[in-house]
């Protein structure tokens, strides 16, 4: 019984990376043949770092069940810090050495950050731990407009463009190797602990502290290597970009995905990236039609007869009716 | 393995979602295809919107007169909601449609990104408004607006020029690049001219309603004038609490005070009393802008601001030069020889008459307006 338990969930996250791999594999065909317009290629980009984003904001709000409003704040400090460091370095280091340590520098400045937030903001729970972390990630934006060196109002400009859709993706297989691997280690368990019965788990001898400052860090080190993929995708820079909107969009990705799991925050990172471009053909009304999408969207989530639904339609079953459609065709030949 | 097929469901979805996007490549053999991108939709929608309509109504226009060059103008209009990520990718899916040329975007953070891409493209890209230096670092990219250093500038100038005040206070928003840009430069030229500036008060966009402090501080230096480097909805609020507050100082901003008196409402016209700004645009300057503002007025029953005649102005620009150069899209070398017609070319727009230099800066113009009884005309001095 044990082994089982221990076995599927790490059976589960093999098929989301190799579904991952299958699928960039099938983009890079695709964007080879020349059949991907301009205007999905310029979402690979954007939809890889949402799926870090929303994978490691999981890890905070699914699986150690804080609800932070503050990974914007993260992505953008890591953001500044990344692409400071690429301009510094621009003509010191060739392209190959300096993204991945700028990636590196801007996840390490934001997990700095993230244990010099941790400290005094992992003393609160719930609806407090959400206000501060909101309150957070305003502090950041606001000091960034303040600052000289991080361009003030009119924003970054000048970092060498250097996200590509592969540097992406293998950042998000590396994103997801370590969060699945934490999640499903001693640590992880103890951090799922924390969420289900802190006084529990803290009989239990386990490190509350400890355990929350991990996952919150770990969190805020993605987050930051996020938005270093982020500022060197667009030649621009601007704190506006970090408001809590986007801590907000980020925390609808994870609902909408469910909380702990991270094959859904994939899912729903790829869809809230796609929906609004897709959208644009209805001009005036998209913004409307793409918030009764997302309300359709969680209520159908919600509802335990779409999850029947959706169980009933597993890949077994999908196999089943394609079998017997084949031999209705078959009979129809003869 | 439940979730395989919602993850197929989804990799559908997305895939039908971008079978829907490819099919917009027929506007491009028989059309000229603009395509401009700006914030249609959230907080700065208004900006976008004017530059849309403005742009719209010369299109009608020129399609009305045979088109450019005998090619029927298409304009193609995305939004981006101020976020650079967006526009590059609005920038992008009128790539897929065929643009021929590119209005940038509306927004200066917006139009960087653009620009970027546009350069790699090499098409011409105009930006109605811009106004940002690095909008059009590029070789191929030129706008219609100020630049906000230029602004600033030309604001100091006329202040002494025309001996208007010597002592001015300064209201700013700190977290706004028009605004910073703006203000930056015109403390430079003023401390040139031997202005004085008194008192430097800053807002940012979380505290855009009150001003009384701001207000009080000021009053309580000797300041004869108040620059507002700033746009018009803060501006109205400024103007309601000084004239609540009986203030009696000059105010004096630049182009984003067009269209206050739409903002400020019927009811307090008499706060805008004696405000003067620097703007290119004046709906009654000459025949060209009555006729302007009174088909505008028809199309979208609304009095056009500075961002309409950008637009407007925009579209002409790129007839005049694909007519100066003689070239029609598809054409050999039709981005070399419509750029290079750029600098060549003079436009009598609605925001005044232009020539580009090399680096793709209007040269033209700026007149101050004074507002009475919320009619603006044209500055005559003391």
């Amino acid at each position: 019984m044990d082994l089982i338990k221990k076995k599927k969930p790490l059976a589960g996250n093999l098929v989301t990376l190799a579904i991952l791999c299958a699928l960039f594999v099938l983009v890079l065909i695709l964007m080879e043949a020349g059949a991907l317009t301009r205007h999905i290629r310029s979402m690979l980009v954007p939809i890889c770092i949402n799926i870090i984003l929303a994978v490691s904001l999981n890890l905070t709000v699914g699986f150690l069940g804080e609800l932070t409003l503050g990974h914007a704040g993260f992505m953008s400090v890591g953001a500044y810090a990344g692409c400071l460091f690429s301009i510094a370095m621009q003509n010191i280091l060739p392209t190959a050495v300096r993204f991945p340590l700028a990636m590196l520098v801007g996840g390490l400045v934001a997990a700095v950050f993230g244990v010099l937030i941790g400290i005094p903001v992992l003393r609160l729970h719930g609806d407090y731990l959400a206000i501060v972390t909101l309150a957070f990630g305003e502090i950041i934006r606001s000091v960034i407009i303040n600052l000289e060196f991080t361009g003030g109002a009119a924003g970054l400009k000048g970092t060498p463009q250097d996200s590509t859709f592969v540097i992406a993706f293998i950042v998000v297989i590396i994103t997801l190797l370590v969060i699945m691997n934490l999640v499903n280690s001693r640590h992880g368990r103890a951090i799922m602990a924390i969420r289900d019965n802190r006084i529990a788990a803290e009989a239990s001898g386990i490190n509350v502290t400890y355990f929350r400052m991990l996952a919150f860090v770990v969190a805020a080190f993605f987050a930051g290597v996020a938005g270093v993929l982020y500022g060197h995708n667009l030649s621009i820079l601007s704190a506006s970009t970090f408001d809590y909107n986007k801590s907000i969009e980020l925390l609808v990705i994870v609902v909408l995905g469910g909380m702990g799991s991270i094959r859904g925050s994939i899912i729903s990172a790829i869809i809230i990236t796609v929906l609004p471009e897709a959208l644009r053909e209805l001009a005036d009304f998209r913004m409307l039609i793409y918030a009764l999408v997302l309300i359709v969207m969680m209520l159908l989530n919600a509802s335990p007869r779409f999850a029947a639904f959706k169980g009933k339609l597993n890949y077994g079953a999908l196999v089943d009716a394609i079998r017997s459609k084949a031999k209705k065709e078959g009979k129809a030949h003869e | 393995m439940k979730k395989i097929f919602a993850l197929a469901l989804a990799a559908m979805m997305v895939l039908a979602a971008f079978a829907g996007c490819s099919n917009g490549n027929s506007a491009k053999d028989d059309s000229f295809v603009i395509g401009g991108i700006g914030p249609l939709t959230g907080d700065y929608a208004t900006y976008g919107v004017s530059v849309k309509q403005g742009a719209e109504l010369a299109v009608k226009e020129i399609n009305e007169a045979g088109g450019i060059n005998g090619v029927p103008v298409t304009l193609l209009f995305e939004d981006d909601q101020v976020d650079a990520e967006m526009a590059v990718n609005a920038y992008n899916k009128l790539m897929d449609d065929g643009m021929d040329v590119s209005l940038g975007a509306v927004t200066s953070g917006a139009c960087i990104a653009v620009s970027e891409k546009a350069h790699e493209d090499g098409i011409l890209m105009i930006t109605p408004s811009g106004s940002q230096v690095e909008c059009i670092q590029y070789d191929n990219a030129f706008r219609i607006c100020f630049a906000d250093p230029e602004q600033g500038v030309n604001a100091a100038k006329f202040l002494a020029n025309n001996n208007v005040a010597k002592k001015i206070a300064i209201i700013y928003d700190k977290s706004n690049d028009y605004s910073n840009g703006f203000k930056e430069s015109f403390v430079a030229s003023a401390a040139e001219l031997g202005l004085e500036i008194v008192s430097e008060q800053a807002f940012t966009n979380q505290s855009n309603t009150d001003f009384s402090v701001q207000l009080q501080a000021i009053a309580s230096t000797d300041a004869e004038l108040i620059f507002l480097p700033i746009y018009a909805q803060e501006a109205a609020y400024i103007l309601t609490q000084a004239k609540s507050a009986g203030m009696d100082q000059i105010f004096f901003g630049g182009d984003g005070l067009d269209g206050i008196i739409e903002k400020i409402g019927a009811d307090n016209i008499a706060a805008t009393e004696g405000l003067m700004f620097l703007t290119p645009f004046d709906t009654q300057a000459d025949e060209q802008n009555i006729k302007f503002t009174a088909d505008y007025q028809a199309a979208y029953n609304a009095t056009p601001d500075q961002f309409a005649g950008d637009g407007y102005d925009a579209i002409y620009t790129i007839k005049a030069a694909a007519e100066h150069a003689g070239v029609k899209p598809g054409d050999k070398d039709f981005n070399e020889k419509i750029i290079a017609a750029m600098t060549e070319i003079t436009v009598d727009g609605t925001t005044g008459t232009m020539q580009w230099a090399a680096d793709g800066a209007p040269n033209k113009a700026a007149a101050v307006v004074v507002l009475h009884d919320g009619v603006p005309s044209a500055y005559v001095g003391k």
